[in-house]
């Protein structure tokens, strides 16, 4: 064995677990600073996420969000591509999943509308990053810029339609009218009921399996498939990639299309799944907090599982504390969710030289 | 005709007041970038050093000592993000998105702990932010038909930092363009490797080139919140960093450039409050949103290389890594 392979479980697995523990150790400098416990503010916080029925019903519709974008990010890390475009996609992904839910004729059985609408979002949130893509592939310009101009204009484009457009004549908030029935995704305490059993109600809708069937799918697509394949092998050394017969122009398109498809989905969950509605800025926050799950959940399908689950805990348990306490916001999530970018990110190899020093003769001597 | 004239020397004055902060964040972005670091944590330096301006000013009873606190606020967070990107050669995108993050969490955070409401910091009373100055002369020139009306409403009755945005631009580029610093700040951008050849230090440059942009993006933060306006409030830079960012490509790195791209988009923005609702003779109403994402849509065709071509420096977003 080399001396690296040897040493990757130090960057695998040791590296990513001080990088997430300083970034709640950061938090709870955080908390001190604003004269919070943060003993206190935890204990909280969790019981407020997992504590009861409603709460975790709350968590678990969170953390639906968080695995599309989670996965959307994930998806483009791997060809090597920063989308930071996941707000925007999600955004008008919410559009396409509305037009469909708006116009369809509402007749027709839920097992064609549900679907149809879920593609609609999928189709627009692709839509939303193809431009961006097609632009760096063949273009050279770059996709973070494109995807961060593209926000804003997904931000124009939405409040042009929903005040131009959608909105209900007489209505004077910019939102479209309410969707037929027949697209509402089904609360999951409305399926317990069903079958007899009796949970909390909570916005947790079906939706969640839609996450964990496409967290399966792109664990299947990405190390499973020739596409994956040839998608990963892009992300790890573009010349390698080329001598190999791929065209990496080709792979950035397909990989950003996929990426934006899976962000369009947040409107899945926000929109025939609670709202009913389509409404400004249903996607807020969610698309930005994509990076962090995904750095945190390491671009893997289980990662990203467990890392939305992390954030929504957070959320749900942020609203909690912004109930009980006087001194803070639930906005101490974003501070988190900064904190976690910062350190699983930004600083990745902030412990690396240390633990090299004090691991590498420790297995040398094995 | 001269209702048209007015309106549009209106318009413009409008655009210079919109213009400043965006000046500043992109000859913040101009020197970072220039040193071959990735800057799209400009937003929020931004509204980090609004926030603690305000706070300053509001505590301290001074603008002066809220324009220290928020160049010192927003220096922090080029720091932060220096030692992330330049000692432990993390992901520079990455690193600016935490900033941005952070710095939307914590103003929020802080704002309920200091001052006990969410989002917004006290109102500036009087001379607890600055102030527009009158230049000599209004009266005398006022007479004069078309040039008095411009010297009253476009050139006099700006506040300082706004006199000193537009003073920054010539001093910006002869850094840059004359000075030993500014050849060795392009030449880090541009070939990291030669200047470490040449002895000099590639790390140092960058982070001097970082804190440079972090207090001349603090200048533009403290003027949204005491100047432009009298307090702070939730996300109050809206997205300004980032058509900063968009100016900074548009003039493709060069200052005289840049401030002309911050005057268009700038400019843009005064047009787009000032058509709201207004009906134009054989176009119709033109939407406001489409007006608000024009520098986005330029920014975006410009970097496709359609209308000439933005070319980034070339060791943009790469950590300099020393061969021993």
């Amino acid at each position: 064995m080399t001396r690296d392979r040897r040493l990757s479980w130090i960057n695998g697995l040791l590296l990513p677990l001080f990088n997430v523990l300083t970034a709640f150790l950061a938090t709870g400098v955080v908390f001190l600073l604003i004269g919070v416990d943060p003993i206190e503010a935890t204990k909280i916080l969790i019981y407020g996420a997992l504590g009861y029925d409603e709460g975790l019903g709350y968590t678990l519709y969170y953390a639906t969000n968080f695995v599309f974008t989670g996965l959307a990010v994930a998806v483009a890390f791997h060809a090597g591509l920063f989308n930071i475009g996941g707000e925007g996609q999600a955004y008008v992904g919410g559009l396409g999943i509305a037009l469909v839910a708006l116009y369809i004729n509402p007749a027709l059985s839920a097992w064609i509308v549900i679907p149809l609408a879920i593609s609609g979002g999928l189709l627009f949130g692709a839509l939303w990053a193809i431009i961006p893509a097609y632009l760096q592939a063949y273009r050279g310009s770059h996709i973070v810029i494109t995807t961060i101009m593209f926000n804003f204009l997904a931000s124009a484009l939405m409040v042009y339609m929903l005040v131009h457009v959608l909105r209900e004549v007489g209505n004077m908030t910019p939102e479209s009218t309410n969707f037929p029935d027949v697209v509402w995704l089904p609360f999951v305490h409305d399926v317990f009921a069903g079958f007899g059993y009796n949970i909390a109600k909570s916005p947790l809708n079906l939706s969640i399996l839609v996450a964990l069937f496409f967290s399966f799918l792109v664990w299947f697509f990405l190390w499973h498939t020739r596409w994956g394949f040839a998608i990963r092998a892009t992300g790890k050394s573009n010349d390698a990639a080329i001598y190999g017969g791929i065209n990496p122009k080709k792979i950035i398109v397909v990989t950003m299309c996929i990426s934006g498809a899976l962000a369009g989905l947040v409107g899945v969950n926000e929109l025939i799944g609670v709202q009913h509605r389509l409404f400004l800025n249903f996607n807020y926050g969610y698309g930005f907090g994509g990076i962090a799950v995904a750095l945190m959940g390491r671009n893997h399908p289980v990662g990203i599982l467990i890392a939305a689950f992390l954030f929504g805990i957070l959320y749900q348990g942020g609203a909690e504390l912004d109930f009980e306490l006087q001194n803070v916001s639930r906005d101490i999530v974003v501070v988190m969710q900064g904190l976690v970018i910062l350190f699983c990110g930004g600083l990745e190899y902030l412990y690396r030289p240390v633990l090299m020093r004090f691991l590498a003769p420790i297995e040398a001597s094995e | 005709m001269s209702d048209l004239f007015l309106t549009t020397v209106l318009t413009l004055d409008a655009s210079v007041r919109v213009c400043v902060p965006l000046i500043f964040a992109s000859m913040a972005g101009l020197f970072a970038e220039r040193s071959g670091v990735v800057d799209i944590g400009l937003e929020g330096k931004l509204l980090m050093s609004a926030f603690i301006a305000a706070s300053a000013a509001s505590v301290f009873g001074s603008p002066w000592l809220g324009l220290i606190a928020g160049m010192f606020a927003s220096s922090v967070l080029a720091m932060i993000h220096g030692f992330a990107s330049i000692t432990y050669k993390g992901n520079q995108i990455v690193s600016g998105v935490a900033i941005n993050i952070l710095a939307s969490g914590l103003t929020m955070i802080l704002t309920l702990a200091w001052f006990k409401s969410g989002g917004i910091t006290p109102t500036l009373q009087g001379n607890e932010r600055f102030l527009s100055i009158t230049l000599p002369g209004v009266d005398i020139i006022d007479h004069i038909p078309i040039l008095g009306v411009i010297y009253r409403e476009l050139i006099s009755g700006h506040n300082i930092l706004v006199y000193l945005a537009f003073a920054i631009v010539p001093l910006v580029w002869w850094v840059v363009y004359r000075t030993r610093f500014g050849l060795r700040l392009r030449a880090v951008g541009e070939n990291p490797k030669a200047v470490d050849t040449a002895g000099l230090s590639v790390e140092g440059l960058r982070y001097k080139a970082l804190l440079i942009g972090g207090i001349l993006c603090g200048i533009g933060g403290v003027y949204i919140a005491t100047a432009y306006n009298a307090q702070f409030t939730k996300e109050m830079t809206a997205g300004q960093g980032f058509i900063a960012l968009a100016a900074l490509i548009f003039g493709k790195w060069h200052p005289y450039k840049v401030l002309a791209a911050c005057f268009l988009f700038a400019f843009l923005q005064a047009l787009a409050i000032r058509l709201q609702g207004v009906v134009i003779p054989g176009i119709g109403e033109i939407p406001v949103q489409l007006i608000e994402a024009t520098p986005y849509i330029l920014t975006v065709i410009l970097l496709a290389g359609f209308i000439g071509k933005a070319i980034p420096p070339k060791a943009s977003a790469q950590p300099y890594i020393k061969e021993l």
